[in-house]
């Protein structure tokens, strides 16, 4: 086992304003970037704050900026840095920061709430589900998701864009719509909801211009963009083809 | 004094993930106001860490299968020690649970016919997980959080308020149960991000605060599992039962050291892994033991057999309940048959193809490759037993999920003990969350609706103030600590240096894994039982640096409570335990015992700080002085009906020979 010293910069203060801090941390063998963090709060900076629960890729809430890149910090393997290379670490750049590397994510469950949930087939008990396995496959993609709100961070929309921010619901949440819709079982239409639709007039799918910058940074390597977005465009823009349709949705665009 | 903010609801569930969520459910569903209160973020619970499946004898992929055979199962995998009652509910009622998950939005994987696609496991009799490939726990958390988000659409819909019938609060610690004579009153916490302190007044309170494994070096476990529940619980009057067993998942990942632990599912050997040691040989023939002899293969052929044909071949001994498979694998690493880093070989790339590996173990294939540098697909893994589940927890009544003793409070998931016995298999944990975790919600919603508004319990002001005492003394120096009026605190003296919380935090799960571990000893748990109490004595000197908002040496502080408490009663309950079974084995008494089959170990408060709660005046500030007893209980006999389930040769094993009449 070797080990070395790494200068670190991390990233402290508080939503009033604060600065990169300069840490020597050790490093061992196979080590990620949150190991580093826990052993500066263990032996340098005890009230460093930082969100963390699997310490295994799971459960998306370590997310931050690695050298500038968005990412999961529990899979940030020390060993992709040379060890003369100074690594700095800041907060999601997207969301207001509470304190150091914890920011206010709120926002991704305020647009989660906004999504109308799955509507349940009538008449089908309980237990009599029947679906093929080839159609749950596209969902069960999306259904991969951490909710790291890394590809929400990373968005160009919204990032250093808070003025989108309430039209446009973000890689993550658009995805939901389209898991929704690609649900065999969904029974939204019956009710007169069409997902997508609703995507592009309730929810900003036209803000999205397709760059795929989400997909690139998504730990659960989600096709957002291929699988999900650009497929929810196709759908959306057929629903369109009607041009009484299309002017309706394009007047009620305008009015908000 | 200090600030304390004041809600007030129904039913308040501690813990968000798959007993907690599903316990806010029902209770919501049954018109009661709702708060579910979460360390960490909504759906990050350490659920999601869950990967091979929820148990559940749909009969999808073999119609064989049924609730007695699951029954059965479970009964054999906890020896016979399990609370009969909760396993047969669990049995009976895991097939629904499941089933109402998908009118939620829920998507198994599918048999050929479209059905919920069932995997088998160690120690289930039938294939019998519903599952998403190797993430189903992620599937489950996020399927309740999303039925949650429905209905708070639904009550938007109707009050234009989201949470004005269910609200989450997330990223909140509770530090105590607040009571007014017997009965709960509420809960006392504090927000993790500011700082602030509340009180919630609520009659009904569930606790589904998962296990305790932060308190091991070694474990799967997430920061989140510091025994909160299992404190709460005992702090508030309410017994502990069976703590004495813990289950060892055999397969943890060993190497590299930052990630020594972290699970790796049981689903590799359920989909063909073979375990081999230095030597390369399949070393699990040789610990099949006496009881299950008959069920496993004795050689390499019937085992290789056994995966395209079930019907004709015995199972490999590889699916063992967990607890021989654990035993198995340290028993070889002892023996100095172990890998490089100090595990055995588990390959399952000579049983599949790459493709298969992919699709079937998508996030074992990502993690070893990510965090070990290891193709999975293309080379065997290095794996170890790793501290994983705690069998015990809350003494319930099994049909209700109350906690005896304390009217008002509930638990239900890994924080209730007694379903699982002395072993639990695996997937049975996922399906205990969703049966239990209603049962609770629904006994909580009765029991708080039954109440007369007017008349619900009101905690006492005096118990609040020593709650905010408590929670605020990390920030004091060692001097105000030393000064309550106790001997103690006397004795420890201004002199006696501030702690710093992480030292003394990882002190502790170095006395639990070399001495209260996965192969146990008299003299060492004697030794453990000192070395906790000094440890007490030091975290009561814990101080924290900074201020309130969101500081984890504080949060870590106010943990070390509950860890400190949970380990004291692990190693209690195990140095009586004379015999081993399941999650307890000892090196000095290495045999099971049919006549310690009639006992289960409660353990209870005692001491000043055990009475926090009991009445006016209570001061939770000499929680620290409170010590954990142990009492012997006899089991209930097991129902007729429900052993005639089993041939006489095989309760012979476990029954004594009165039992059997
Ligand atoms: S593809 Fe769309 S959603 Fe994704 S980053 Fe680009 S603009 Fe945003
Ligand atoms: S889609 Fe990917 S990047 Fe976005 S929140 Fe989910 S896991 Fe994270
Ligand atoms: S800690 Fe769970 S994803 Fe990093």
């Amino acid at each position: 086992m070797t080990s070395y010293e790494a200068h670190f910069k991390v990233w402290r203060g508080d939503a009033e304003g604060g600065d990169l801090r300069d840490y020597q941390v050790e490093v061992n063998d196979g080590e990620v970037v949150l190991d580093i963090v826990h052993r500066l709060q263990a032996t340098q900076a005890p009230d460093l704050a930082v969100r963390w629960n699997c310490k295994a890729g799971k459960c998306g809430s370590c997310s931050a900026e690695v050298n500038g890149r968005p990412r999961l910090m529990c899979m940030t393997r020390m060993s992709v840095f040379t060890r003369d290379e100074t690594v700095t670490v800041t907060p999601m750049r997207t969301f207001p920061v509470v304190r150091d590397l914890v920011t206010d994510v709120s926002l991704n469950y305020t647009k989660a709430r906004e999504v109308p949930s799955f509507v349940p087939p009538e008449g089908v008990a309980p237990g009599e589900y029947r679906m093929a396995q080839v159609d749950v496959e596209r969902s069960q993609e999306f259904r991969k998701c951490i909710e790291c709100f890394l590809c929400q961070n990373t968005c160009h929309v919204v990032r250093d864009h808070d003025e989108n921010k309430p039209a446009f619901s973000g890689p993550r949440f658009l995805m939901r719509i389209a898991e929704l819709d690609m649900h065999p079982l969904d029974a939204a239409a019956d009710h007169g909801l069409t997902r997508a639709t609703s995507a592009q007039d309730d929810h900003g799918l036209g803000y999205c211009n397709i760059t795929k910058c989400c997909t690139e940074v998504c730990p659960e390597q989600i096709k957002i963009t291929d699988n999900a977005l650009i497929p929810l465009k196709e759908r959306a823009a057929d629903r369109k083809y009607d041009p009484l349709v299309w002017l309706g949705s394009r007047i009620r665009r305008r009015g908000q | 004094m200090t600030n304390v903010e004041r809600h007030a609801y129904d039913v308040v569930v501690v813990g968000a993930g798959g007993a907690g969520l599903r316990a806010a459910i029902e209770a919501r569903e049954r018109g009661m106001r709702t708060a579910v209160i979460c360390k960490s973020l909504f759906g990050k619970a350490h659920t999601v860490m869950a990967e091979g499946g929820i148990a559940a004898s749909m009969g999808n992929v073999n119609p064989h299968d049924n609730w007695q055979v699951h029954f059965r199962d479970t009964m054999r995998g906890g020896k016979f020690l399990n609370y009969w009652r909760m396993a047969e509910l669990h049995a009976k009622e895991a097939p629904d649970r499941v089933w109402e998950l998908e009118t939620w939005g829920a998507l198994f994987d599918r048999t050929p016919d479209g059905k919920i696609s069932q995997r088998n496991f160690g120690g289930h009799e039938y294939p019998r997980l519903a599952h998403v490939g190797d993430r189903t726990g992620l599937e489950l958390i996020r399927t309740l959080q999303q039925k949650v988000v429905s209905l708070q659409q639904e009550d938007f819909a109707e009050t234009g308020d989201y949470e004005s019938r269910l609200k989450v609060l997330q990223e909140c610690t509770v530090t105590r149960i607040l009571k007014s004579g017997q009965e709960v009153a509420g809960v006392f916490g504090y927000v993790r991000e500011s700082g602030r302190l509340f009180v919630i007044d609520a009659p009904a309170v569930v606790l589904a605060t998962g296990g305790i494994g932060k308190s091991f070096k070694v474990t799967s476990n997430s920061w989140e599992y510091t025994g909160d529940g299992h404190a709460l619980a005992l702090l508030a009057g309410a017994p502990l039962i069976n703590m004495e067993f813990i289950q060892f998942h055999p397969t943890g990942m060993v190497w590299p050291p930052s990630v020594k632990g972290i699970l790796v599912t049981e689903s590799v050997r359920g989909d063909g892994g073979v375990l081999r040691n230095s030597d390369g040989k399949r070393f699990m023939f040789d610990y099949i033991p006496d009881v299950f002899k008959e069920k496993y293969a004795q050689t390499e052929e019937e085992a290789d057999g056994w995966y395209t044909d079930p019907e004709h071949h015995r199972r490999p001994p590889e699916l063992l309940p967990r607890d021989e498979v654990a035993r198995a694998i340290n028993s070889e690493v002892k023996a100095g048959r172990g890998t490089p880093h100090g595990g055995v070989f588990l390959d399952v790339s000579t049983r599949l193809t790459p493709e298969e590996i992919k699709r079937r173990l998508p996030s074992m294939h990502h993690q070893f490759k990510e965090l070990a540098d290891v193709d999975i697909t293309a080379e065997p893994m290095e794996v170890g037993p790793t501290c994983h589940y705690m069998m015990g927890g809350v003494d319930v009544a099994p049909d209700t999920a109350e906690a005896r003793g304390v009217p008002g409070l509930y638990a239900a998931g890994e924080v209730a003990g007694g379903m699982h016995g002395s072993n639990r298999l695996g997937g049975n944990s996922l399906s205990d969350l969703l049966v239990f975790g209603r049962r609770a919600g629904l006994s909580a919603a009765r029991y708080a609706a039954a109440l007369d508004p007017a008349a619900r319990p009101v905690a006492d002001q005096a118990e609040i103030d020593a709650a905010a005492r408590e929670a605020l003394r990390p920030f004091n120096g060692p001097e105000q600590a030393a000064s309550q009026d106790t001997p103690e605190g006397a004795a420890g003296g201004a002199q006696a240096p501030a702690e710093n919380p992480y030292t003394v935090h990882q002190e502790l799960q170095q006395v639990m894994n070399d001495l209260v571990g996965i192969i146990r000893r008299g003299p060492e748990m004697e030794q453990a039982l000192e070395r906790l109490a000094s440890l007490r004595e030091r975290a009561g000197r814990a101080v924290v640096e900074g201020h309130r908002q969101f500081n984890p040496g504080w949060h870590l502080a106010i943990d070390l409570r509950n860890m400190l408490l949970v380990s004291e009663c692990v190693a209690k309950a195990a140095l009586e335990r004379t015999e081993s079974r399941g999650g307890h084995t000892r090196d000095d008494y290495p045999e099971m015992d049919r006549t310690w089959r009639k006992v289960g170990l409660l353990c209870t408060l005692t001491g000043p700080g055990a009475q926090a709660g009991a009445g006016a005046g209570a001061d939770a500030d000499s929680a620290a002085d409170a010590r954990v007893s142990v009492e012997r209980r006899p089991m209930d006999p097991i129902r007729a009906d429900l052993l005639d389930l089993f041939e006489r040769d095989e309760l012979l094993k476990y029954l004594t020979d009165e039992e059997l009449g």
